[in-house]
């Protein structure tokens, strides 16, 4: 019965999203001396519809926070209140309180409001006169650095980082509170109107709602209640008192009534635990009143007095504790310092993807465009084809001419369809320059980042999973790469460090280049770790090349690199396998002392793919063009047998191994004689194999189609398509080959070693 | 009227409503279509439901390594779809491929997945209407792998017909 919201709550969450990204991008260009009007006014309108929005739809948290920043905004724009380096620290750690807020909402979890109240009550103190550096100090204080609060703290904000902790310190066993924290539940009185029924509302419904909601006892007063003869069976005449117990906010019980509300008598009054005289303001107020003075702010939130307030100093010192009380509080604190870049609440929340792209209204018109085409080719050729008098040659012309324009509708629909998950790669590198101004501040390092190509457009699906690679690149750049400002300055260049971004197209696939002017990577440390860790031989002579490609072995942990950004996480073995699964490739180039390079090569989209068709025994396979380094005819004098019956191929300056498709497939039992016949040489993690086929065919684009589903994951193939022909070929799948003649070669080891 | 009451009074309709559930799907549970196959002179069935169509044999591409029951898979309508030989899979002596072999599509739809498969038989032969009095269990003495897909058995005109199990049939691969 009631109008579900929530339809429009993921169009909310995106243009929410999109606000607070422009939000990021205005207050990261903003000149501090000289702030366009303009600027501030486009950060003031976003902030300004994601209240309105989250207003609308009851997200309250969202909606009460925002207040508070739209409040100082508004001053700003207005030239009430300057704004300097750190206010502009300070907005932006709200932008990323807010996208946690909504991620949290986004996920269906309640917000962990911890970090927001901070900030309001830093807003609040700035709204009152404190300038941004006092009041960032303290925020500074307790989320990053974890020092001594600086002495000249206003008083306000200080009491607030205590009234927080010990709110916390008080609840933290619950798992969800927000403005509600005090109450555990409300006293409900619900009396409808005599003729609610009549309008279709049913009270009997809304209690079983409730119910949903947390524990209830009710109680029915029926002495309105007629004798029989007097009854009249539409009429209502029953009210309920109502006490649920339910860690809900006031909005979800006042929803239950939504549709009600004018046909009954209607109070909701919360229960308090330990209400004490300080509490009498009910949540309404607060609601409504979110910029009620600090100490009336304090007051209505210090309600759960558990236990002796902790000192400022064991909380902000980070001394041992012994006190568990004092522990959850520090807690937090401690996250924040291992963490400060990602706001707390974002790590929690499960990320939910979004499942919707906007798609321009120029692409979808000249879809539209393309499909009309295409109507029109069809009747030509219906026509045609219900012509009644013998088919003459001119007929055969026009049929041809019509099938020729036929194909190139559908080609040119094909390219458009694809072009509708194309998406500007901005939408990736939006997010970097914020990522590398919080990191180069709290390394201490100068850097700026140059992007270039943004608007390059890349499959919706490949921009998803390239996106985590890259942020590692990028930051391994800023840790390992830049040097510091002292160092640079000695090494006689610039002491801002740039990092250089760029993104274009090359042939069918798209090129990300990342390069900085660091220090480069010292390829003798590598080798030497390697060499330590058993993976390269004492004697093996490596080209410097071979020396950069050990960048990418797994297990090659450089432990002692291991810091807070860059030691942890995905390793660059993994950016290469999650780059390699999209079938790209990625190379790196260095030079100490002048900087590193990364290229990453991807193919435009997921769902297409360039090919090499082979044959192998009458069967068509096709290989990822990106994979195949070459082809080549097999001279025998160069085949080696290794002792298990493996073969290895001396190409130029290296033995690589010859796989047979046919045997690892298992096509058929006899093998064909390798001198003549062809190689593929294809590139798996970084090694080369040779893969031998009986014929190469054509080069062709083909549409990717799982296998998995409805049948299941095959080891060596990564999926199927359908040929001209209308049959199903298998896409090779290079790595999982690799893995295939594992096995092959292991069993052949044991065998040997059996027979011996 | 208190709240016990009210309970009470949605037990009521609680009750009710399970048992109008329970008589309707009596009735469709009753009487079941199947379609018949044959292979090696032997009838068997499936639920006419699960079948989403029948076609001839071929171009099937084989699958890398998988067990010898899969043939491989087709091109339906742009979808891949994996077939497994009937007769491999029970064993059946021969399993030659003629103009009367078929492959018939069959589908099932669970909450989480849709599947789509076909299997290999000898040829299409009938399709009759069962209710489910008209179904036995399979004798529990036989231990063959085509066992746990028998479903019932039951008799048509005189002929034993073996009524299979789509949906076990169906998952199978991921028994593999």
């Amino acid at each position: 019965m009631s109008i579900d919201l929530s339809q429009f709550h993921a169009v909310f969450f995106e243009e929410s999203f999109e606000g607070l990204e422009l939000m990021e991008a205005a207050l990261l260009d903003l000149d501090v001396g000289n702030p366009d009007s303009e600027q501030i006014n486009a950060i003031f309108r976003a902030a300004h519809s994601i209240k309105g929005g989250s207003g609308t739809f009851g997200f309250v948290q969202v909606a009460e926070f925002t207040h508070i920043l739209e409040t100082l905004l508004d001053k700003v724009r207005d030239g009430e209140q300057a704004i300097d380096a750190d206010g502009i620290e300070l907005f932006l750690q709200s932008v990323d309180c807010l996208r946690g807020l909504l991620e949290a909402l986004q996920s269906k979890q309640d917000p962990d409001m911890q970090r927001a109240n901070e900030l309001a009550g830093v807003f609040q103190a700035v709204l009152d006169g404190a300038s941004y550096a006092d009041s960032a100090n303290l925020v500074k204080a307790n989320s990053i650095t974890g020092q001594l609060l600086a002495p000249e703290i206003t008083e306000s904000a200080a009491d607030n980082v205590a009234d927080d902790a010990a709110t916390d310190d008080g609840i933290s066993e619950e798992p969800s509170y927000g403005t509600s924290r005090q109450q555990v539940g409300f006293n409900i009185y619900f009396k409808p109107h005599v003729d609610m029924l009549k309008g279709g509302n049913d009270p009997v419904r809304m209690l079983r709602e409730l119910a949903t909601l947390g524990e209830i006892k009710t109680t029915v007063d029926s002495a309105e209640l007629p004798l029989l003869e007097a009854l009249v069976p539409d009429n209502c005449y029953l009210s309920w008192t109502i006490e649920l117990l339910t860690s809900c906010k006031i909005d979800d019980v006042e929803e239950v009534f939504e549709w009600v509300e004018d046909e009954c008598q209607l109070s909701i009054t919360p229960i308090l635990q330990d209400a004490s005289a300080l509490v009498s303001n009910q949540p309404q107020d607060q609601q409504n009143n979110p910029q009620a003075s600090p100490s009336a702010a304090l007051g209505q939130r210090l309600v759960m007095p558990s236990g002796p307030l902790p000192g400022l100093d064991d909380l902000l010192l980070p001394s041992p504790m012994v006190d568990s009380s004092t522990e959850t509080v520090t807690d937090p604190v401690k996250d924040s310092v291992k963490a400060p870049v990602k706001d707390p609440v974002k790590t929690k929340a499960t990320k939910v993807e979004s499942s919707s792209i906007r798609v321009g209204i120029d692409k979808v018109d000249s879809l539209i465009n393309l499909v009309g085409e295409l109507v029109i080719t069809q009747s030509m050729l219906g026509q045609m084809g219900s012509a009644r008098d013998s088919i003459t040659e001119e007929h055969i012309g026009n049929l041809r001419e019509g099938l020729v324009q036929l194909e190139q509708n559908t080609r040119e629909l094909q390219d458009s369809v694809m072009r509708i998950r194309m998406l500007p790669i901005s939408f990736t590198f939006n997010r970097l320059p914020r990522m590398v101004r919080d990191i180069s501040i709290q390394l201490g390092k100068k850097v700026q980042l140059e992007v270039s190509g943004e608007s390059t457009e890349l499959d919706k699906t490949v921009m998803e999973k390239i996106s985590d690679p890259m942020v590692h690149l990028i930051r391994n750049a800023l840790d390992h790469g830049i040097e510091m400002p002292a160092q640079r300055i000695a090494a006689g260049k610039p002491e801002m460090g740039t990092i250089v971004l760029k993104a274009f197209h090359q042939g069918g696939s798209i090129v990300i280049e990342m390069s900085d002017d660091g220090g480069g990577i010292d390829t003798e440390r590598l080798l030497a770790k390697a060499r330590k860790n058993g993976l390269v031989a004492e004697s093996e002579q490596l080209t410097q090349e071979q020396k950069l490609e050990l960048l990418f072995t797994p297990g090659l942990s450089t432990v002692e690199q291991v810091s807070d950004l860059s030691g942890r996480g995905v390793g660059m073995d993994v950016v290469r396998r999650n780059i390699q699964e999209l079938n790209g490739s990625v190379e790196v180039s260095s030079e100490m002392g002048v900087g590193s390079a990364f290229r990453i090569r991807l193919p435009l989209t997921l769902a297409i793919l360039d090919g090499q068709l082979v044959t192998v025994a009458d069967q068509t396979y096709i290989f990822p063009l990106v994979s195949i380094s070459e082809s080549l005819q097999i001279d025998g004098a160069k085949v080696n047998n290794l002792a298990g019956g493996s073969d290895v191929y001396s190409l130029r300056d290296e033995y690589i191994p010859i796989l047979r498709l046919d045997r690892l497939f298992s096509l058929r039992e006899e093998n064909g004689v390798l001198d003549g016949s062809l190689l593929v040489v294809v590139e798996s993690e970084g090694q080369k194999i040779g893969v031998v086929v009986d014929e190469l065919l054509a080069q062709q684009q083909v549409v990717i189609k799982s296998l998995e589903e409805n049948y299941t994951r095959v080891v060596g193939v990564s999926g199927a398509t359908i040929l001209g022909d209308g049959t199903v070929a298998m896409i090779v799948d290079p790595i999982g080959l690799s893995s295939l003649a594992g096995n092959d070669i292991a069993a052949a080891k044991q065998m040997t070693d059996a027979a011996a | 009227m208190s709240i016990a009451e009210q309970e009470d009074a949605k037990d009521v309709a609680k009750q009710t409503a399970a048992l109008v559930d329970h008589s309707t799907t009596h009735d469709f549970e009753d009487q079941r279509q199947y379609l018949t196959f044959l292979m090696q002179d032997e009838e068997y069935g499936v639920d006419i439901l699960n079948v989403q169509e029948i076609r001839g044999w071929g171009n099937v591409s084989p699958i890398p390594n998988a067990p010898d029951y899969v043939s491989g898979v087709i091109n339906l309508r742009g979808a891949i779809v994996p077939v497994i030989d009937l007769r491999v899979l029970f064993q059946l002596a021969d399993a030659n491929y003629d103009e009367n072999t078929v492959v018939i599509v069959l589908k099932v739809s669970t909450e989480r997945v849709n599947r789509i498969m076909g299997v290999v038989v000898d040829a299409v032969s009938d399709v009759f209407t069962l209710s489910s009095n008209d179904r036995q269990s399979p004798p529990s003495v036989n231990q063959s792998v085509s066992h746990e897909f028998i479903e019932g058995l039951t008799e048509v005109k005189g002929k034993m017909v073996i009524l299979l199990d789509s949906e076990r049939l169906l998952h199978l691969e991921s028994n593999v």
